[in-house]
């Protein structure tokens, strides 16, 4: 779903002969693109009666690692977070508009948010292991769920999943709290990956760890989109334009100006999508010029 | 350059003439407390220490001084912390994880709640003795006199105590580590029942063991309650009249003493089991939050 108001778009309508451009343009994607994970249709977040992203609309693919870019305060995590309901936690978080997973409607009365986040994982900024052993850490959510079959083959799995297994299969007893930040993060994806979910949320997953650690967890990131949908919510620029194929770039935009274009007045302020497009196009070729002074590094 | 300095220097002087001043003054207030703790607990080793032997244990109170011991205080006491205990766990622990993880504190019954259960901890514990003997002794639950109505009865005064120590440990669990829980698709309760109170049971039980040696010292309401002072016998149940170390230590203090018949080292003495008792209690509190606390 590209961006309505894109000066191609808009010339081109003024061309009588030329074939539609919004028909060609869905054809386009739905030949290039696979079958959206998540659809979000208008969708707005507030806490309390002020809104933290507003008016955002567009889809992220199945197999696929949708990065989600943009200044503090954009709204990007609060955003990730609405998309396994992370944010019922929060009393005051309001989600309005349609959150699709499949076509599901997550945010319908007859969805349970347990349900929700056992298909939807979630990696979070600063690795949380639980205080227990590794091998704990792993079982912990296939046991809660009920998850038949032998618990070490599952934690194997997982771990090796994880690209842990080898630094971790000698010391499965021990806590977990003894790894370093990387590893801890690794351990956290193993858990998520132990309870067999279809996507995964990743909150700016290695802003806690060195470049090494980055590096593995990026490599893991490719290897996984083969099996899962990602979705990360990232700082570094860098790393979205290496491991995402698409981004949604987000800025903060003042109230009443759902564009986010004009001056910025600091009293009711929130995120906004600006753009959302190929990886490759957004740190090319941006459509929007708050885009391009972002990624050029010109603001934020 | 050196007038300058002289100036610096004078000032310099003064300031650390008054922090030394300081320090010495918040010595002297720790040295006066120390002094008079030291001086009372001398007193009570110099009388009660030759008394605190085997027989004191096993003896029961009795007519004629030298006979008299503490067993059945002693059991007693036990007794009664063991009733006490099994009240204020469940009751108190169930509370702290309404409060830390249900209740939503914008409510004004939680905050109700929450301030009264502030309130109750510093409500006098005579006042406590008066609600034992009218709601559990006499009352509505009539049970007497007994081991029952005396350990609830403490059991009520400390649980603000083990609420408010159950709440600070629940508390203490990083909010990450029930996302982390969540996001697997845990439900809240396996949440709780399998992350956060695992993790709060040092804190839990630190404060349930401090909760009981502030109880076990207890005097005004088991009076209220109507402890028996003079019994040659242990409690046999729940049900059974009982006296405890404090009634003990306030019956012999205050019975009429000449030097054939002094009761006062026995007092002593069971004054420093009591506080052998407690330094023993406290010290397992004090061990086990060092053991297991988990550092974040």
């Amino acid at each position: 779903m590209e961006r309505v108001t894109d000066p191609v778009d808009i010339r081109a309508r003024r061309e009588p002969a030329a074939p539609i451009p919004e028909v060609v343009a869905k054809r386009r994607a739905e030949r290039q693109r696979p079958k959206a994970v998540f659809d979000l249709r208008d969708v707005q977040v507030s806490y309390g009666v002020k809104p933290a992203v507003r008016g955002v609309s567009f889809d992220m693919g199945r197999n696929e690692i949708t990065a989600l870019i943009g200044p503090s305060g954009c709204g990007k995590s609060t955003l990730i977070r609405c998309l396994n309901r992370m944010n019922d936690l929060i009393p005051a978080a309001r989600v309005e508009g349609k959150v699709l997973y499949h076509d599901q409607d997550l945010y319908a009365p007859a969805v349970d948010a347990v349900e929700v986040r056992k298909r939807i994982g979630m990696v979070f900024q600063k690795p949380n292991p639980f205080p227990k052993s590794i091998y704990d850490n792993i079982a912990f959510g296939p046991r809660v769920l009920g998850m038949k079959g032998g618990m070490d083959e599952i934690v194997e799995r997982a771990l090796t999943h994880a690209a842990l297994w080898d630094e971790v299969k000698d010391r499965l007893k021990a806590n977990a709290f003894g790894l370093s930040g990387g590893q801890q993060q690794r351990l956290c994806i193993a858990r998520c990956l132990a309870v067999e979910p279809d996507v995964i949320l990743m909150d700016e997953p290695c802003s806690a760890l060195d470049p090494i650690s980055t590096g593995k967890i990026e490599d893991l990131m490719i290897e996984l989109k083969r099996e899962y949908s990602i979705v990360i919510v990232t700082h570094n620029m860098q790393q979205a334009a290496r491991v995402s194929d698409r981004t949604a770039f987000f800025t903060v935009a003042p109230q009443g100006d759902p564009d986010g274009a004009s001056g910025n007045d600091p009293t009711h302020r929130s995120g906004v999508l600006v753009e959302v497009d190929e990886t490759e196009k957004i740190f090319t070729n941006p459509s929007d010029a708050r885009t391009e002074a972002y990624v050029t590094g010109k603001v934020g | 350059m050196s007038a300058h300095g002289q100036v610096v220097g004078s000032a310099k002087r003064s300031r650390r003439a008054k922090d030394l001043g300081f320090r010495l003054l918040l010595l002297a207030c720790i040295g006066l407390s120390i002094l008079l703790l030291g001086m009372l607990l001398l007193d009570v080793v110099g009388d009660g220490a030759g008394h605190l032997n085997a027989d004191f244990i096993s003896s029961f109170t009795s007519i004629s001084a030298d006979k008299a011991g503490v067993q059945a205080a002693l059991w007693g006491t036990i007794w009664l912390m063991a009733v006490c205990a099994l009240f204020i766990v469940p009751v108190g622990v169930a509370t702290a994880i309404y409060l830390e993880e249900y209740a939503d504190s914008e409510r004004w019954y939680n905050r109700l709640i929450e301030v009264n259960i502030q309130n109750l901890a510093a409500v006098p514990s005579v006042v406590y003795g008066i609600l034992g003997l009218a709601f559990l002794v006499r009352g509505p639950l009539a049970l007497g006199s007994t081991i029952l109505a005396g350990g609830l009865t403490l059991g009520l005064l400390v649980l603000p105590v083990v609420i408010i120590a159950g709440r600070e440990a629940i508390r203490a669990v990083p909010p990450s580590i029930r996302e982390g829980s969540l996001a697997l698709g845990a439900t809240q309760w396996q949440t709780i029942r399998r992350q956060v109170l695992p993790a709060a049971v040092p804190g839990i039980a630190t404060g349930v063991i401090l909760a009981l040696s502030r109880a076990i010292g207890e005097t005004a309401p088991l009076i209220v309650v109507g402890a028996a002072t003079v019994i040659a016998f242990n409690p046999s149940g729940l049900d059974s009249d009982f006296t405890a170390l404090p009634i003990q230590i306030y019956d012999w203090i205050s019975r009429a003493s000449n030097d054939v018949n002094n009761y006062k080292p026995l007092a002593a003495a069971a004054i420093l089991l009591l506080m052998i008792i407690l330094v023993l209690m406290n010290s397992v509190a004090i061990w086990l939050r060092n053991r297991y606390e988990q550092k974040w």
